[in-house]
């Protein structure tokens, strides 16, 4: 039987070919839209959610705070008062995993006849670990480097080839204002940050080579910044806590007074921007949503306009012995097989269409199993909803009335 | 109540159409009684209330008053998809306008009252294909309604009112949309449906296919004026 009835409704379909095709376009360009924005929406999560992994995941970030000189207020980082003291110290708390303290300055390095302008951190090997940051060639500098302020140096890829070209630098001494350094290894591509800034332009050396022989510091073990790892997301809260603590008690701040340092959590920045995206995408599939509710008002005006030019059809098969229910089910088959062929063809479209935005545009396009599930699910849901009530007003006709229709 | 052998029996039938000015009557007391193997023409003018008295028999209108007894069982309780099984499985009927999907072959359109009764795919077309063959149309199994004549089509419309085998044929005006000779074949074929047992239920207006059954009902005002043997013309 049904069989029977989906044959029936494929063969209703076929008779006004044009008018079918017509009405499906509706569900076709409302599937389309779904899919594709989908897709896009998913592509630049993805892409927000590479930028939070590049970055490390349960991060703080400790920059040394402002001091008040004679009615003077500097901004943060404007005078250091962190030491690799505090840094070991907070490596000793409960829930933090690696600490690396920094110094960064901005330096001119040259090879050759290749100079670049970028920026260098002194820092420990535990950066590395901190970052989830690999070596791609060569190794990275070590803790007796760090103890005994070797001229070592790290190179990011951007930096290796603006200096070296295809030549392999590992080996290699380079200049940074002025000192020479050796190239013990390349760093893994990074690619951007979150604000859009290229991870690759760095250069990275042992800390105590930055604070003794390159940019020198205001006091003995003085860093700029420090990052620090907690063990896992749970504990931030704790962890975020314990370092306040320990650093007011060890600056010596009095109660009521402010900090002389700024902590962050980038874990929580990063968050917020994965939200930001998430609700972009689901924005854009809210919007494209809208075009697939049309398209089945669509499918119902024609199903209406359809119902009542087979008044008299109708009549016969109650004539013959036809339920109600049989008349439902045929109506709603046709309005389902209607809203379902078009999403298949909607479904070939959009992921045509994100393909093509992925070749044009080069952007990250993503289309899963579940969104085409959903888009499956909706047009089943359309094709039922809209399709109904002309279903039922073609059930409920009385046999005679039909009968007579012309 | 009911008597074995009793196809149709109709007692106290009233039947009133609700109009803006109040209820207009079209039936008055319509009593009648068809027992199984009848063939009865019901004739009268236009307006007289024979095609309502039959849409009643069919089962696609309900009386407003009286009792309906189709097959000894009463039919005015019945809900609406019982009614459609009595059309389907009890009722075959045969229109003037033959009433063929134009969509559908011969086959399909003869199957079509299996398939609301829920019979297999194979079956279905093996009925159908039967009783195509009977009404001698077999060839044109595959063809669509438009391709056959008028004659044609009412063959098929019968083979379709028969594929669920009922006991009763109900024919409103089947030869109103034909010609003399087709009338007299598609009489022909009444007649003998007839004579295997099939009680015939045949509205007409024209004597001389009044002619082929054996019992004369006429309709005047709602009511029924004249029941009785069909005389044989001289």
């Amino acid at each position: 039987m049904t069989w029977a009835m989906l044959q029936e409704a494929w063969r209703a379909m076929g008779a006004n070919r044009m008018r079918t095709f017509l009405t499906m376009l509706g569900m076709v360009i409302g599937v389309g839209a779904v899919v594709l924005m989908m897709a896009v929406g998913q592509g630049a999560q993805y892409r927000v959610n590479q930028s939070i992994t590049s970055m490390g995941s349960n991060l703080f970030i400790l920059l040394s705070g402002s001091t008040t000189a004679g009615g003077l207020r500097t901004g943060s980082g404007g005078v250091n008062t962190l030491t690799v003291a505090d840094a070991n110290a907070i490596a000793e708390l409960p829930g933090v995993q690696a600490v690396a303290p920094l110094h960064p300055g901005g330096a001119q390095v040259v090879y050759g006849p290749n100079n670049w302008s970028t920026q260098v951190y002194g820092t420990t090997p535990d950066y590395l670990e901190v970052r989830s940051w690999p070596v791609a060639k060569g190794y990275a500098f070590s803790d007796s480097d760090v103890r005994s302020a070797t001229r070592v140096a790290l190179l990011g890829q951007t930096v290796a080839k603006n200096l070296f070209g295809d030549e392999d630098p590992v080996g290699k001494t380079i200049r940074i204002k002025q000192s020479p350094f050796t190239v013990v290894g390349i760093l893994a591509v990074k690619g951007q940050s979150l604000d859009g800034r290229d991870q690759d332009d760095t250069i990275m050396i042992p800390l105590t080579t930055a604070q003794r022989k390159v940019f020198g510091t205001q006091f003995q073990g003085a860093v700029r910044l420090v990052m620090i790892q907690a063990a896992s997301q749970d504990v931030m809260p704790r962890v975020e806590r314990s370092i306040n603590e320990l650093l007011r008690q060890r600056h010596h701040i009095r109660e009521g007074a402010d900090d002389d340092f700024t902590l962050r959590n980038l874990t929580a920045l990063a968050d917020s921007a994965a939200e930001m995206t998430r609700i972009m995408s689901l924005l854009l599939g809210a919007i494209a949503s809208v075009s697939l509710v049309v398209g089945g008002i669509g499918i119902m005006n024609i199903m209406l306009v359809s119902v009542t030019e087979r008044t008299r059809e109708i009549g016969i098969r109650l004539a013959i012995g036809a339920r109600q229910g049989n008349i439902l089910l045929q109506f709603l088959l046709e309005a389902l097989m209607i809203s379902i062929l078009g999403c298949l063809i909607g479904l070939l479209l959009g992921v045509g269409g994100a393909v093509l935005v992925n070749v044009i545009t080069g952007m990250t396009v993503i289309i899963s199993g579940s969104s085409v599930l959903v888009a499956f699910a909706v047009a089943g849901g359309i094709g039922i909803f809209f399709g109904y009530y002309p279903a039922r007003k073609a059930a409920r006709l009385d046999p005679i009335e039909a009968l007579r229709y012309q | 109540m009911a008597q074995a052998g009793q196809v149709i029996r109709v007692e106290h039938l009233y039947k009133a159409y609700v109009t803006p000015v109040g209820p207009f009557p079209v039936l008055k007391d319509v009593n009648l009684t068809v027992a199984a193997g009848e063939f009865v023409a019901v004739m009268g003018p236009s307006g007289s209330g024979k095609s309502t008295f039959m849409n009643i028999l069919g089962c696609l209108d309900r009386a407003s008053e009286g009792h309906y007894l189709l097959a000894g069982r009463s039919v005015e309780e019945r809900s609406p998809d019982e009614l459609a099984a009595l059309r389907n499985r009890t009722i075959g009927f045969v229109f003037q306008g033959f009433n063929l999907l134009p969509r559908m072959s011969l086959q399909d359109n003869v199957a079509l009252p299996l398939v609301y009764a829920g019979v297999e795919l194979d079956e279905r077309r093996r009925r159908a294909r039967e009783l195509l063959d009977r009404v001698g149309l077999g060839k044109y199994a595959e063809s669509l309604p438009n391709r056959i004549s008028g004659g044609q089509q009412q063959r098929v419309a019968i083979a379709r009112a028969l594929v669920n085998k009922p006991a009763l044929i109900l024919a409103d005006e089947p030869t109103g949309n034909l010609d003399s000779h087709t009338s007299h074949e598609i009489m022909a074929l009444f007649d003998e449906l007839n004579s295997e047992g099939i009680t015939i239920v045949l509205v007409t207006h024209e004597q001389d296919i009044a002619q082929h059954a054996k019992r004369q009902v006429r309709f005047l005002d709602g009511q029924i004026v004249h029941d009785g043997p069909t005389e044989v013309a001289a």
